[in-house]
C-alpha cells in the first residue's frame, strides 16, 4: 500500500464563544494549514469538511463553509461525525490514487446550539431519547460501570482532569488554562453523579485542518512530512444496556489494527506521546485499556503511577486535551495536529522531548461507541 | 472598528412521527394493554433483548422469538443527574438507572424513583410501576422502584 | 496508484409511501441483506461500512452510530457521509475510496430515507442559510420552477416538453418492482395522449409554475445497499463486476444566489472531469444507459445538455426523437428514475446500484435491449451539488 502523510496543519484558538461565523473559523483554519505547509489552494486536489447538520442548526451543514474551504471547482465531500474519520477518508482519497494531496477541514460551535439537546437527540427516539438521556447522563451510567467493575474511584478520575488542565496551561490554543488540584475537581459542581463539572469537557468554539499528501504529491511541500504509519476505526454496538460499556472493544480493534500497521508490539514502550478523546475525565482510564497501554480494569493504575504525566513515560494529552477544548467533530482533528507538532518538534511549552512516534484518537457516538486511531511518525 | 455583534435567534421546527415497527409495536401493545414486558430472544446466541430488536446485532438473524419477562430487575448503572432541558418528565435530581430486567440480558434504560438518590445502589432490586394512563411508549413504565422481589 | 474497484452487489427495499411495519434501522436491515444475498455474502465478508442519510428527514443525530444493529456495523469500521440529494452518491463514492485505497476489499455503501417521518419540505428550508436566506426561500420546488422558467424561456422550450419527460420516468417505472409510482392506467397509451392529458388536466396541480405534479418526485421511504469490491476479489464474487471507470463531483455554491440559473455548470465541470479521465470523447455513442438523479422534469432536458448529450437547448428534440427511451440509443432511467421513486438519502445510491445491474445483466424486466459497456450515474443536491460515476463491464487498465 502507498504511504501518505501530513504536510500541514492549522486550528483556530479555541474559545468558549467565538463571533466569527462558520465560514470565518473555516477560512481561518484552512488557510493556517496552507500557509504552514507552504502551498497555496492550486495545491490542494480535493477536500474533505466534517460537520454535522445538528450542531450546525441546518441541513447539508456543508454548505455554509464550502467557499472557505477552497473546495470550489474541486472534488468535495462531507464526513458527518468526529475529525479523525474525516483525516480517515482525507487519507484514502489520498491512497487512492485519484488525488493526491486531500484537505480535512472540520468546524464547530458549541455556543450556537444546545449540547444537551443535540445530544440527545442521538438516542433512539422511540426507546431512549424521551427519557432525556443525552451525552453527559450517558457517560455518568458509563462512569459508574467502570468503578463498579474495576474499583477506580472519582478521585482517580479527578487525577485525569487534574493532569489534563495542569497540561492545559502550556497551550495557547487552549480554552481552560488553569491548573486545579483534586480536592477542586471533588468539590466541583454535581453534573451527572459521579460526574462533577470538571470531570466534564467544555463547551468550544473552533475549527482545525490538515493537508494529507501521498508520496507523488510530497515533491509540492517544502517540509518534511509527520508520516501516517497506521490507521483504523472499528464502532461498537448502540444500544444504552445493550454494550458492556465497561469494554472498549472497539478501540481495542482499531488500535490493533493501526498498530500492527506501524510495527508496534508494546505501545506503553514504543509510543512517545499519545492525544485522546477525554470527553469526561473517565474516558482517558478506559481508553488507555483499549489502547493495551494498561491491562483491563487497570486504567487507574496507570493515572496513578504517574505515567501519562508529561515527565512520564508516556504523556497523555500534553494538550490539556478535550478537558481544557471541547470542539465536537473538531477534536479528532485537533488530537492529529497535537501529534503532528510534537513529531515535527513545534508544540512550544507542551513539547514532549525527542517525540518520535503518536498516537491521536478520536470518537463518535454515545459513551465512545466508535473510535477511530491514528499512529503518526517522524 | 468595534461592530455590534447582531445574534440571529432560531430553532429547527420540524414535526416528526417515528414508525415504531412491527417488533418494537408488540412490546409496546404489552406495556400498553397488559403491563407486560416482553423481550426477543436470538435464535443463534439464546440473548434475550429488551427492548426486542428485530435482528440480533452479534449473529445477524432474525429474532422471531418472544419471551415474557417480569417486571422486575437489578440495578447495573445508575446516575444522578442535577440538570434537565425538560425532555425528561421528571423534576432534578433525575435518576437514570441501567435495569437489567429479570429474564433478560443487557439491561433497559429507564428513571429510578419514590427513592432518595443517596439510597440508590448498584444491586439495588427494583420493580416497574406502570404509568396511570398508557399510550404505547416506553413512558407507559413511569419508573422503577426500590423492591424486595 | 490505487486499486481498482467495482459494484458487486445491489439490494434495494421497494420504495413506498410510508413503511409503517418497520422503524429506520429495520428498514436499512432490509437493504443490507438483499445485498449481501445479491452479492452471496454474508456481513462477516464485509470488512467496512458507509451509510448517509439526511439527519433533518428523520431528526436522528449520528446515524451511523444509531443503525448499527441493523447496518452490520457493530465491531466494523463505519462511519457516514452526507451532502443532502446528493448523499446517495456520496456514499457510493465513499466506499469506492475506501476499497481503491487498499485498506478494505469488501465496503458496504448503504443509503436510506423515511421521508415518512417529517415534513419533507420543512427540513429542506433548513438547508438554507438562517440569517440570510431561510426567511424568504421556499423548499426545493421553487428553485427548481426558477431553473426551468429560466430554461423555457432561453430556449422557446414548452411543459409539453416537460411533461414528456415525467412520461418516459413513470413509463420506464413499470418496468421496475422497486419502482414507488406504478402508474398503472398510463399502460397502453400512447405517448402524445400522455402528454397531452398531463399539460391539460386539472387535477395535475400546478405548485410553482411552471412545474406541476406529474414534474416532481415522489417522496418515499427506501434504503439501499451496493456492496463495492477490490479488483483482489471482485471477480470472485461477482461473474460480471461492474467497474468503477471515474467518478468527480462539485459543488461550487454556499447560497442559492451563486447559482447560474442558466447551466447547471457543477454538473457539467463534474462530468467534463469524469469523462476525461475515462477518454469518453462523444458521451451519446460511447455511453450506453444513464440512471440520472433527475429530481423534476425539466432537468431530463437541459442537464442533459450539460452532461454533453447534445447542444444548448437541444434537449427536447433528444428526448422526442425517442433517444432516451428503452429502445433508444441511450436510454435513460431505465428504472423510472427518482421521479418515481424517491427515500431521498437512498436515491444516489440506487442509481449507481441500477447503473451497475445493467452492466452485470442482472436488470431484469428493466434490462436494456442492448449491449451495455459504460453506465452513467449521477447524484444532484441542494445547491447544485453534482456526482458523476462512470461505470464499465471492461476492468481499468
Amino acid at each position: 500500500m502507498e504511504k501518505a502523510g501530513i504536510v500541514g496543519v492549522g486550528q483556530t484558538k479555541y474559545e468558549r464563544k467565538k463571533d466569527d461565523t462558520f465560514a470565518e473559523l473555516v477560512f481561518e483554519a484552512c488557510t493556517g494549514a496552507l500557509t504552514d505547509a507552504g502551498v497555496g489552494i492550486e495545491d490542494i486536489d480535493n477536500v474533505i469538511t466534517v460537520s454535522n447538520d445538528f450542531w450546525d442548526g441546518r441541513t447539508i451543514s456543508s454548505m455554509a463553509i464550502q467557499d472557505a474551504a477552497g473546495s470550489y471547482n474541486k472534488d468535495v465531500s462531507t464526513v458527518e461525525g468526529d475529525g479523525v474519520f474525516g483525516a480517515m477518508y482525507g487519507m484514502m482519497r489520498t491512497l487512492s490514487g485519484s488525488f493526491d494531496t486531500t484537505l480535512v477541514v472540520a468546524h464547530v460551535k458549541g455556543s450556537e446550539g444546545n449540547m444537551n439537546l443535540i445530544t440527545n437527540a442521538m438516542f433512539d427516539p422511540i426507546y431512549q431519547r424521551k427519557l432525556g438521556i443525552d451525552a453527559t447522563s450517558s457517560a455518568a451510567l458509563q462512569a459508574r460501570s467502570y468503578m463498579e467493575k474495576t474499583g477506580a474511584t472519582e478521585e482517580d478520575f479527578a487525577r485525569v482532569s487534574v493532569k489534563n488542565q495542569g497540561n492545559g496551561v502550556n497551550n495557547p490554543y487552549a480554552q481552560i488554562r488553569e491548573k486545579i488540584s483534586v480536592d477542586d475537581v471533588m468539590k466541583s459542581r454535581k453534573i451527572s453523579e459521579p460526574l462533577k463539572l470538571f470531570d466534564c469537557s467544555p463547551i468550544t468554539d473552533g475549527a482545525a485542518a490538515i493537508v494529507i499528501s501521498n508520496e507523488k504529491g510530497m515533491k509540492r511541500f517544502k517540509k518534511d512530512p509527520v508520516w501516517i504509519l497506521g490507521a483504523a476505526h472499528f464502532s461498537d454496538s448502540y444500544t444504552l444496556g445493550y454494550r458492556d460499556l465497561t469494554n472498549s472493544r472497539a478501540l481495542e480493534a482499531a488500535a490493533k489494527k493501526a498498530y500492527d500497521m506501524a510495527g508496534i508490539t508494546n505501545p506503553l514502550m514504543e509510543l512517545d506521546v499519545i492525544e485522546l478523546a477525554d470527553a469526561y475525565s473517565y474516558m482517558e482510564l478506559l481508553w488507555y485499556e483499549g489502547l493495551g497501554l494498561t491491562p483491563k480494569g487497570k486504567g487507574a493504575d496507570l493515572i496513578r503511577s504517574g505515567a501519562t504525566a508529561m515527565d512520564g513515560e508516556l504523556p497523555v494529552n500534553p494538550s490539556g486535551g478535550l478537558l481544557c477544548a471541547h470542539p465536537v467533530l473538531v477534536a479528532g482533528l485537533a488530537r492529529i495536529i497535537e501529534a503532528t507538532l510534537q513529531i515535527r518538534g513545534e508544540a512550544g511549552d507542551r513539547q514532549v522531548k525527542g517525540a518520535n512516534k503518536a498516537l491521536a484518537h478520536g470518537i463518535n457516538g454515545p459513551c465512545g461507541q466508535a473510535h477511530g486511531v491514528f499512529v503518526l511518525g517522524s | 472598528m468595534d461592530v455590534e455583534n447582531i445574534i440571529y435567534h432560531g430553532r429547527i421546527k420540524v414535526p416528526y412521527k417515528w414508525y415504531v415497527g412491527e417488533t418494537g409495536s408488540r412490546f409496546f401493545i404489552g406495556l400498553r394493554d397488559n403491563k407486560e414486558l416482553w423481550g426477543n430472544r436470538c435464535p443463534k446466541c439464546d440473548r434475550v433483548y429488551v427492548p426486542p430488536i428485530k435482528t440480533c446485532w452479534e449473529c445477524f438473524v432474525p429474532t422471531k422469538e418472544w419471551v415474557k419477562l417480569k417486571d422486575t430487575g437489578t440495578v447495573e448503572s445508575f446516575t444522578v443527574t442535577h440538570y434537565s432541558e425538560g425532555v425528561a418528565p421528571k423534576d432534578v435530581p433525575i435518576i437514570y438507572g441501567l435495569i437489567k430486567i429479570d429474564g433478560a440480558d443487557g439491561s433497559l434504560l429507564h428513571f429510578i424513583g419514590d427513592v432518595e438518590p443517596g439510597d440508590v445502589s448498584v444491586g439495588m432490586r427494583v420493580k416497574a410501576v406502570f404509568a396511570e394512563e398508557r399510550t404505547g411508549s416506553i413512558l407507559d413504565i413511569k419508573h422503577f422502584v426500590p423492591s424486595n422481589e | 496508484m490505487g486499486k481498482r474497484v467495482a459494484v458487486v452487489g445491489f439490494g434495494q427495499t421497494k420504495g413506498r409511501s410510508s413503511r409503517k411495519d418497520v422503524n429506520g434501522v429495520e428498514i436499512i436491515n432490509e437493504a443490507v441483506v438483499a445485498a449481501l444475498a445479491d452479492a452471496e455474502l454474508t456481513i462477516d465478508d464485509i470488512d467496512a461500512i458507509v451509510i448517509g442519510n439526511m439527519d433533518h428527514f428523520e431528526g436522528i443525530n449520528y446515524v451511523d452510530s444509531w443503525s448499527v444493529e441493523g447496518s452490520g456495523g457493530v465491531m466494523k469500521p463505519i462511519f457516514k457521509v452526507t451532502t443532502g440529494g446528493t448523499t446517495g452518491t456520496t456514499v457510493a463514492m465513499c466506499a469506492y475510496y475506501h476499497a481503491a485505497s487498499g485498506m478494505f476489499d469488501r465496503v458496504l455503501a448503504i443509503g436510506w430515507e423515511k421521508n415518512s417521518e417529517s415534513d419533507t419540505t420543512g427540513a429542506i428550508i433548513t438547508a438554507f442559510d438562517p440569517v440570510w436566506e431561510r426567511p424568504n426561500l421556499g423548499g426545493a420546488i421553487a428553485g427548481l420552477a426558477l431553473e426551468a422558467s429560466k430554461y423555457m424561456d432561453n430556449y422557446e422550450v414548452t411543459e409539453r416538453d416537460g411533461a414528456r419527460v415525467a412520461v418516459r420516468e413513470r413509463l420506464h417505472a413499470l418496468n421496475n418492482p422497486y419502482a414507488h409510482l406504478h402508474q398503472e392506467w398510463m399502460k397502453g397509451m400512447e405517448v402524445d395522449q400522455l402528454v397531452e392529458l398531463l399539460v391539460t388536466s386539472e387535477q395535475n396541480q400546478v405548485l410553482a409554475y411552471p412545474l406541476r405534479m406529474s414534474d416532481m418526485c415522489p417522496r418515499s421511504d427506501g434504503a439501499a445497499a451496493v456492496i463495492f469490491a477490490s479488483e483482489d476479489v471482485a471477480e470472485k464474487i461477482a461473474p460480471i463486476p461492474a467497474w468503477m471507470v471515474a467518478t468527480a463531483n462539485r459543488h461550487n455554491f454556499a447560497l442559492a444566489g451563486d447559482v447560474d440559473m442558466d447551466r447547471n455548470t457543477t454538473m457539467a465541470s463534474a462530468s467534463k472531469a469524469a469523462f476525461e479521465k475515462a477518454g469518453i470523447k462523444e458521451p451519446l455513442k460511447e455511453i450506453d444507459v444513464c440512471e440520472l438523479y433527475l429530481p423534476y422534469s425539466y432537468a431530463g432536458l437541459k442537464w442533459m445538455e450539460d452532461l454533453g448529450f447534445c447542444g444548448y437547448g437541444e434537449g427536447p428534440k433528444l428526448l422526442w426523437d425517442g433517444v432516451t427511451d428503452m429502445d433508444g440509443e441511450l436510454p435513460v432511467n431505465p428504472s423510472g428514475g427518482v421521479m418515481s421513486s424517491n427515500a431521498i438519502g437512498a436515491t444516489g445510491l440506487i442509481r449507481v446500484g441500477e447503473a451497475a445491474i445493467q452492466i452485470m445483466g442482472k436488470a431484469g424486466t428493466r434490462q436494456v435491449p442492448k449491449d451495455v459497456n459504460f453506465a452513467l450515474a449521477t447524484g444532484f443536491g441542494g445547491c447544485y451539488w453534482a456526482d458523476v460515476m462512470l461505470l464499465g463491464k471492461k476492468k481499468p487498465a
